[in-house]
Formats: structure tokens, sequence, C-alpha cells
């Protein structure tokens, strides 16, 4: 990037600062400069640090190979990212009821969050469902649920999010069939489904069949939308859920990344054209509080996936090299002492999300340590994102960063540790192995003990945990509580339901489903069909079940 | 020298948070503890009826779905209906502290918070089984 006399002169200048600097570099205002995925970070960088790096090869310009600097060429100058609060609680009609509240307040996307059951395929009035119901999120045992969660909400107008993986197909079938009757054409919806599987059996831990069935049902629906809700996101590659349960940073990328490729080769394995398919891959990452290292993430993760999907999978439509990703502001990060000051925390992780280049986010409130938010809480987080967005003047330019001594050097790093460890997975046998094998799942939980041991040995401060703490706090931030009522109420609509519908027609299209199942066919149309004639969710699930059989987690600590 | 402290540690539920209890995991096991984990998706009576066959001290148990209220209590009172006696049940996770009165009133020894340490929920049961060796002693 230099020229060598210029090189020469920065390493004489470099040796002669360190002799000065000598005497201060004992000193230490902290034990170790390590970033939050542990790694070691040099007291200044200078052009030496970035002099092996090739501009047009490595950094580049917007919108162009390898995308280093962002997936579109003006960013957010010609559009801000999408603001998507993920929300939902209790029963559907306090969902719709945040819903308009949120879009009322300039949010500009849905994103949808179920309760326990519904993401692992019960109904409210299953056993297993037992004090889930309505917690972590809306309840949705039938079609009823879902028209009542769009009331009022034009599906030709909003693009949603829904964070379903497991039963996911249900529920896009719910969707088209609420925008059947709202009289929207399937080819209008927009939206994404999280949809993948495979994050769930490393990480997030909600799923319901075995893998080989599982990435069926999401090869099925791939094939679906392609034909008839072309405008739709079919999934949404995880790494968030990675990094919540405790990897580092590069690990997240790695993961994420070897199961985009793992969807990518399965697609092309049933025969499908990568360029036909790949458009439509999302991303969606973790936003956690070390500023620099996230930025680099970002930024080497497009250079790495526009290189594989052009090199390795050969796609030729610049579409398919594009690592397009929603980010979410890390919940791991927060701290329920002192909640307020979650608020400044996710302040500084989506101001990286938005350097990084993301094309949405959701910032998190500040009491989703102690429960789901409160309408106060969630309207902060809003905010944030707005003042971000317009006040700051970080959107003026594209990837301000870039340059930058220190952030490209460590661009160039993470690339490499996201490599070594794609590599690492490759010599195991894939994805799919290593997850059988509990292997991902043991990297993660070694870096997550790392961590809480660093905070411990108070090797790294966290304000409020292991250092300013208050004594006798008193919370006094409003709390939503989710009525245990909603249960009863689930429960009770689920009955009604069955003695009003057709249940002889339920039986009959349950039945057909089963035998699509046990062959070829497209296992969403038969899934659709069952929606329309008010099936439950637990219903299709449990039929589907007797044909793939469920999924059991060897326990691995 | 006393016996190695035993210990089952269970996700109830639906819950897949795994990423505390895979972390007080290997922090016991750091400590000198016997650690049995159940791994997810534990009904209250295969948690019991695992406590009972690996006959442990302390049944700690995590929780981050909000479904606290109905699980802790069912899990003690399965305890009780099997005639389980002499073992302590505890836990953590994402608790209101205004639950945390009610919960002890039915029986849940100690409920750690976010923010909480391994060392902490080490030195607790250290003592909570301790106490519990010495009462079963005295009766």
């Amino acid at each position: 990037m230099f020229d060598k006399d210029f090189l020469k002169k920065v390493a004489q200048k470099r040796s002669d600062w360190d002799k000065k600097a000598e005497k201060f570099k004992c000193k230490k205002s902290r034990p170790r400069f390590i970033t939050v995925s542990g790694d070691e970070i040099k007291d200044l960088y200078t052009p030496e640090d970035i002099a092996h790096i090739d501009f047009e090869k490595k950094i580049g310009w917007p919108g162009e190979y390898p995308y280093t600097r962002g997936i579109h060429s003006t960013m957010y100058r010609t559009r801000l990212w999408t603001m998507r609060q993920f929300s939902g609680m209790g029963n559907a009609r306090q969902t719709n009821q945040r819903y308009h509240y949120l879009l009322k307040n300039g949010q500009t996307g849905l994103s949808v969050a179920f309760d326990l059951p519904t993401l692992m395929g019960y109904d409210s009035d299953h056993p297993r469902s037992l004090g889930e119901v309505g917690k972590c999120g809306v309840a949705v045992d039938t079609l009823a649920d879902m028209e009542i969660i769009f009331d009022k909400i034009n599906l030709a107008e909003v693009s949603t999010s829904m964070t379903i993986n497991a039963p996911a197909s249900v529920l896009l079938a719910m969707y088209l069939a609420v925008a059947e009757k709202q009289g929207v054409a399937f080819d209008k919806l927009r939206g994404t489904l999280q949809n993948d599987i495979l994050k769930e059996y490393i990480a997030q831990k909600e799923w319901i069949y075995p893998p080989e069935p599982s990435v069926r049902l999401i090869t099925d629906m791939i094939q679906f939308c392609t034909s008839h809700v072309p405008q739709w996101n079919t999934i949404s590659i995880s790494g968030y859920h990675i990094r919540e349960a405790g990897s580092t940073a590069a690990q997240e990328a790695a993961f994420t990344l070897a199961d985009g490729f793992t969807y990518v080769e399965a697609a092309m394995k049933q025969g499908m054209d990568v360029d036909e398919f790949a458009p439509r891959l999302s991303y969606f990452f973790n936003a956690h509080q070390d500023f620099f290292e996230e930025i680099a993430k970002y930024r080497a993760a497009r250079r790495i996936y526009a290189r594989r999907m052009r090199e390795k999978y050969k796609a030729k439509d610049e579409k398919s090299w594009l690592l397009r990703f929603h980010t979410q502001t890390a919940g791991c990060s927060l701290t329920a002492q002192q909640p307020e000051n979650n608020i400044i925390r996710t302040a500084y992780e989506a101001l990286s999300a938005v350097m990084g280049g993301t094309q949405s986010l959701h910032t998190n409130s500040m009491d989703e340590t102690l429960a789901l938010p409160s309408d106060k809480a969630a309207l902060i987080a809003l905010r944030t994102q707005q003042v971000l967005a317009h006040e700051t003047g970080v959107t003026n330019t594209i990837d301000p960063l870039a340059g930058s001594y220190f952030v490209e050097a460590l661009t160039d790093r993470m690339e490499n540790d996201i490599e070594t460890i794609l590599d690492e997975i490759d010599r195991r046998g894939g994805v799919v192995k290593c997850i059988e094998e509990g292997y991902l799942q043991r990297e993660i939980a070694k870096s997550a003990y790392r961590y809480q041991l660093e905070i411990e040995r108070r090797e790294r401060i966290i304000v409020g945990i292991n250092d300013y703490i208050m004594d006798n706090e008193q919370i006094d931030i409003p709390i939503l509580r989710i009525d245990e009522s909603v249960e009863r109420e689930q429960a009770k609509s689920i009955r009604l339901i069955k003695e009003r519908r057709d249940n002889d027609k339920v039986k009959r299209t349950l039945d057909d489903l089963v035998s699509t199942c046990k062959t070829n066919g497209n296992t969403l149309k038969g899934i659709l069909d069952c929606v329309r004639v008010m099936a439950t969710e637990g219903e299709i699930s449990d039929a589907m079940k007797t044909v793939f059989g469920e999924y059991h987690e060897p326990p691995v600590i | 020298m006393s016996e190695k402290i035993r210990v089952l540690l269970a996700k109830p539920g639906l819950d897949g948070h795994d990423r505390g209890i895979k972390v007080i995991a290997a922090a016991f096991r750091d400590a000198g503890f016997e650690v049995i984990y159940t791994g997810l998706r534990q009904t209250p009576e295969q948690i019991v009826n695992a406590a009972i066959q690996e006959d442990v001290d302390a049944i700690g148990v995590s929780i981050l779905s909000g479904a606290h209220m109905t699980l802790f209590p069912a899990i003690r009172k399965m305890m009780d209906d099997k005639g389980l006696k002499g073992v302590i049940l505890f836990g953590g996770g994402i608790i209101p502290d205004d639950d945390i009165p009610e919960l002890e009133k039915q029986g849940i020894d100690k409920i750690f918070t976010p923010g909480a340490t391994t060392t902490e929920t080490i030195e607790y049961l250290k003592g909570a089984v301790a106490r519990n060796k010495k009462e079963d002693k005295i009766m």
C-alpha cells in the first residue's frame, strides 16, 4: 500500500517512538488490553500494519467486489437502514397494539417474536407449554391468532420479519393465508423468515425434527417462495444466537458463514442454480460491546462471503455475492443492575452496526434482562436509532472508518481468524458433523466460560457488575408482566375453534400432509392447506413428527 | 476430608438458553464438584428421577423464559411427591426480585439473578450442602 522508502521511515520513527514511550509503558491503566473476544490489541497502529493490504483487492469501493466497504454504492445516503424492532408478547391482541404503537412512532419494519411453545411446535394447551404461554413472545396456535396480530396492518405495505425456525413453514403458511384474506397477492409480500435450523442445533436450541428433514423443509420453502413469493427472504442465517451463547466475534462470523454455505450446498445438491436462490439469502449478526472489533467483523465477513460465493460456488450474479444482514444489539451485554445504563450500551452497539454497514437494526430495550420490554423502554430503543440516523452525522459518508490503520489491520486479522475456523470446520467434515459431535457447542461454551472468568478476575470491568456497584439499588423502571390468564384464554380459544371448524376436512388435509412428507411433494403447499382449514400449529407439527421423528440433543458440557 | 459434592444441573420447560448453566457446570467442575447435566427440556418428573438415580446433594435449575413461577414449584412438588428429602433445590435465571420471596417460601433455597458470580454460587453450594448434612445428623 505504501512505497518502500516511506515504510522504512515509518519503521525508524516507530522504534524511536517506542523508546520514548518506554518509560510510560510499564504503567498500565488496565492489566491487559484485549477485545471482548479476548484478542490482544497493540498500543499503536501505523502504516506498517496495513502495508501488506492490497487496496483494490481487499478494500476497494462500496457496492463493488469484495464489498468490504458496503454492499450498496451509496449506502445510507440513499436509504437508511430499516429500523426493525423485534416484539411480541402475551396474546395476539396485545402484540397488534404494540405494532400499531411502534409504526405510529416511526418504525419502518415489523419483526414478530413468538413464545416458546409456538417456536417449538406445541399448542398453548399442551402440557409442555405449562407456564410458557405468551412469555417470550406472542402465542400463536391457529390462523385466527395470526389474523389478529396483523389486524389493520396492510401486508402489502409493511415488511415483516418472523423469528421462527423449526415450524417456520407453518407460520409462513399462516402469514400467506392472512394475505389471502386481506386480498394481497403473494408477490406483493415482503419479509424475512429466520428459518435457520442449523444455528438452532448449535446455539438457540429450538428444534423439532432432526437435521436432515429440517433442511428439506427449508429447501421446500425456498422452492415455493422462489416461484410464488419472490420478494420474500426465505432464510436469515443467524450468528446472533451463537454470540449470545458466548462465542467470540470470529466464531460468530465463521459458524454463521459455514451454516450459510451448508444451505447453499444443500440447495445446489437439489439441482437449483446458485444464482436462482442466493440473492434471497440474508444474514443476522450480533452487535456486541467492542466497538472496533465488531466493525472489523462485519467488514471481514462481507469480504469472505463475496469471495467464496464467487470463487467457490461460482455464482455469476453479483447479487449472490452480497452479504446482506440484519443486526441486533447484544442482549448478553446488558445488565440487570442499573438497567438504565443499558440504553448507553445499546447506543454504542448500534453505532458499531451502522459503521459496519448493516441493512437493518434492532436495538434492545433497557429492561430486557428483567422482562419483555415495556412500552416506554421499547420507545427509547427505537428513538436511539432515530437519533443515530439523524443527529450524529455518521450517515453522511460511506464506510467512514476505512483506511484507519487500526480498523483495516483488525479487519484483516478478523478475516484470517474466520478463515482458520472455516477450514477447521471443513477439516472436521462440515457443519452437520460438527453439530453431531458437539464440537461447535463445546467451542462456544469454552468461550463463554473464559469471558465469565475474565469478569470474575476483573480483567474486564462491567459497570454495575464488578465495579461501580450501587449498594441497595432499587430498580425503578416499569416491568412488563404477562398475565397467567393468557394461557387459559389461548386454551379456551383452541377449544372453541376445534368445536366450530370442519374436523373431517382438518383430518383429511393433515393426512394429505403426512403423505406429502413421505414422498417428495412440496411440504409448504400441504401446510398451507392445513392452516386454511384451521388446523393448529401443534396438530401440523405432530403430523410431520410421525414421518420425520424428533431431535434429541446429547447433553454436552 | 468430606466427600465430593454431587449436583444435578437441569433445564426445565421449553427454554433453550443454556449459556448460564454451562458456565456454572464448568465452574462447579473446576471447584471439584461432581456435576451431572440433564440437558434441555426436562420435565419436573425427569429431573427428580435423575436426582434420585444419581443420589445428588443438590439440584440446580436454570430458567430464563419467564416460566419460573410455574416450574420451580412444580419441581419442588415433584420432589415432595417422590419423597426426595435432604436435597437442596436452588436456581437462577431472568427472575424479577419481586418473585424471589414467593419462590423461597415455596422451598427454593436460593435464587441467583444476572450478574451473580460463579464464586458466589460455589461458596453458596458448599455452605448449603454442609448445613444440610449437619441437619441430617442431628435428626
